[in-house]
Order: C-alpha cells, then structure tokens, then sequence
C-alpha cells in the first residue's frame, strides 16, 4: 500500500485521469524516459512526444501524448497535456492519420529546429506502435 | 384608435416573435449547461499550469535574464488588446459590457499616449469597434465553424500573439472576456498576458524543485502554452457567458412580448366590444324612429 501514489492527467477541456493507486509512471521528459515512483523528489520537467505508461494494482495503462508537463510534488504526480490518447482505444486508423499529420509536419521547410525535432520524435513514436 | 384587423395583425405578430425568444432561450439553456461544464472541466488545467509557472518563476534565480514573455521587454510603449466577444447577436449586454471594458482601457492608454493595437476574437466585437478604433485593429478573427470552444482555436490565436511579440510589434498584451459567474451575472475582464502578472497570491511553499532541463528552457517552452491555455480558458468562460447572458436576455423578452399580447388583446377585446355595442345602438334608434 505504501508504496502507491496519486497521478493527474488534465487536459484543456478536461481532467482526463485521475489514479491513486499507481506504483510506477515512466514519462517521456525531454531529456529521456524517466520512471517516477513513491517519494521521488519534486521536480518539473517537460513532454516530448512518446508513451506514458502507468503501473498500477488495477492494471498497466499506455497513453500516446504529444506534449505537455509533468509536475511531481509530495506524492502527486500532475501530467498536463494538450493531446492525449489512450492506446488501448487507438486503432489502426487512427494511429495512420496521427502518423500522417506528423509527416507532414515534419516534412515542412520552414519551421525551427526544436519543432523539427518534435515532429521527427512523433514520427519515431507512431511508426513504433505499428 | 387601431382598427380590428390590425390589432390583430399586432397580436399575431408579436405572439410569434414569442414563439422565437422562447425557442432561442430553451436552446440557450441547453447550451448554457454544456458551455459551464467545459468551463469548469477546463479551470484545472489552467489552474495547474498556473502554479507550475509560479513555482517556476520563484525558482528563478536571475531575474535579469528571465524570458521576455515572463517579464517584459521592459518598456510599455506600445499595447495589444485582444479583444474576445461572440460571433452572434441577441444575447443581451454580453458583447456591449467587453466592448465597454475594452474602450475605457483604450482611452486610458491613448491618454497616456502610447501606441495601441487591437486583435478582435468574434465578429461583434469586430463591428461594434471598427467605427471608432478601425485604423487600430490589426487583425480580426472568427471562429463562426467551430460550435464549440475549443483548444485548436485557442493555440491558434496564442501562436498569433506570440508571434507578434517575438518579432517586437508590441511589449504589453491584454485580453477581454467576461467572465463567467452564474446566469444573470457576468464580469467583463481585463487580463493581462503578457508580461505575465504574477501578483498573485503567494502561497507557493518554499520547497525547492528539481528541474530538468533548466528552469530557463522550461520555462521558455511552457509560456507559450501558458498563453495559449489563458486564451483558451477565456473562451471557454466567454461561450459560458454568453449563453447565459442569452437566457436571461430571451427570459426577458419572451416575458415582455407576453405582457404585450395581454395588452393588445385587452384592446382588441374593448374594441370589438364598443363596436358591437355602436352597431346595437344604431339598430335600436332606427327601430324607435320608425
């Protein structure tokens, strides 16, 4: 039991999660995966484009998300995102029509380095999950 | 007096104006519940993201180098108000109230003769002040497509102003919305975005964060969200407002428009009445004259 803790995903039009009894959340920060569990330090940290995963008692859960921020504080973790998706109700279609949105993004010319590499990054990611 | 026909004309016309205001209110009311729900689903985003950038911006150690976005390009010379009202009419005083709000800061900051441009969000809003501020506004946007509030739109105007202030058109931003507090009250605000106000109240505790990267990279990346979430947390309390502001204002009128018909049909009534009792009295004489 003591080892759970509490973890948040909002989104603008909603709180998209709320969990209490997660043991572990790997997130994709910007600088590498990092697996966050009970008491971990406070940090904040931001999303690039990759997978959350949630290990809980009630079962593990993937999440595909664009961006966002994580902020952990006092054994509550907050996610705040602005896509997300659960993979669990992602099918093919779906994934193919993410996937081509971030092609094109990534194919476009006149865009700065760091979105490049955010687009580059969602590309990576889709393609994986097929 | 009006004749017979006309007033029942009048009758007619005004019940089924009723029949309008009624229906306008009744969907009013229905969007009305689903606009305030998404408006409080909304609040814990911007709340949250609220407190992270504060938390942030306590941890910054030199405030000299801070992001512009955060603390200004240190003068105020020239302002862009974004100015946010509804696409559509017949909602009461929701769009006059922003509009009124805004000029008052419009002349205020004209007085003190600084440079002034303006972004309008609706096409009310657009109509009621390009008579007046026209040569200030210097873009105009719509959403009349999407029903709903929703992110997409907001980061759209977001990138906008931030593109704006990255390439130096102006140092200090300001939105108008109303804000939302129940049906018969909404509160137009003026908020300022950018630099961002962070007068707020300071109950951030003094436990220090671990960052990763650096406060100054997360810091320059969540800004512009930070911006895009403020926009999109007005528009979510503006479509609130304005369906409430909808109802009440068709609650009225379908009100008025009863009391008009009570009053016409009261007149309608007497004068058919006088007319029949006219015609009796000119049967009677005639007969007595005989």
């Amino acid at each position: 039991m003591s080892e759970e803790f509490k973890v948040e995903i909002v989104n603008p039009e909603k709180s998209f999660l709320v969990k209490d009894d997660v043991s572990e959340v790997v997130v994709p920060a910007f600088e590498g995966e990092m697996g966050i569990l009970k008491d971990h330090i406070s940090i904040i940290s931001f999303l690039k484009p990759g997978i959350i995963k949630i290990l809980s008692k009630s079962g593990d859960e993937n999440y595909y998300v664009e961006d966002g921020i994580v902020e952990f504080k006092n054994n509550n973790l907050s996610i705040l995102t602005s896509t997300i998706f659960n993979l669990a109700d992602m099918d093919k279609s779906k994934q193919q029509d993410l996937l081509k949105q971030a092609e094109e993004e990534a194919n476009k010319t006149d865009i700065n380095d760091q979105s490049k590499y955010l687009a580059d990054q969602k590309v990576e990611v889709l393609k994986t999950l097929n | 007096m009006a004749s017979l026909d006309d007033l029942k004309k009048r009758i007619a016309s005004v019940k089924s104006t009723q029949k309008i205001t009624k229906a306008m209110k009744m969907v009013a009311a229905a969007k009305l519940r689903r606009a305030q729900e998404s408006a409080e689903k909304g609040r814990p985003y911007s709340e949250k993201m609220n407190n992270v950038i504060l938390n942030l911006s306590n941890g910054i150690s030199d405030k000299e180098n801070a992001p512009k976005l955060l603390s200004g390009t240190g003068q105020e010379k020239t302002h862009l108000c974004v100015v946010m009202t509804s696409d559509r009419g017949l909602c009461g005083g929701f769009n006059s109230n922003i509009i009124k709000k805004a000029k008052s800061y419009f002349a205020k900051i004209l007085d003190e003769g600084k440079e002034l441009k303006i972004i309008t969000v609706g096409s009310k809003g657009n109509d009621q002040l390009k008579r007046v501020y026209g040569d200030k506004i210097i873009e105009n946007i719509s959403f009349k497509e999407s029903k709903n509030a929703n992110y997409f739109d907001a980061d759209k105007v977001g990138k906008m102003v931030i593109e704006k202030f990255e390439a130096g058109e102006f140092d200090v931003c300001t939105i108008f919305y109303n804000q939302f507090k129940n049906v018969i009250t909404q509160i137009p605000q003026a908020q300022q975005i950018i630099p961002l106000n962070n007068e707020g109240e300071d109950n951030s505790s003094e436990e220090s964060y671990e960052f990763e990267p650096d406060e100054d990279e997360i810091l320059s990346n969540l800004l512009p969200k930070n911006i895009s979430t403020q926009i999109f947390k007005a528009m979510l309390e503006n479509s609130a407002s304005e369906q409430g502001s909808r109802m009440s204002a068709m609650d009225n009128a379908t009100r008025n428009a009863g009391e008009m018909v009570d009053k016409l049909t009261i007149e309608y009534n007497r004068s058919r009445q006088a007319a029949i009792t006219k015609e009796l009295i000119e049967i009677i004489s005639g007969a007595e004259s005989l």
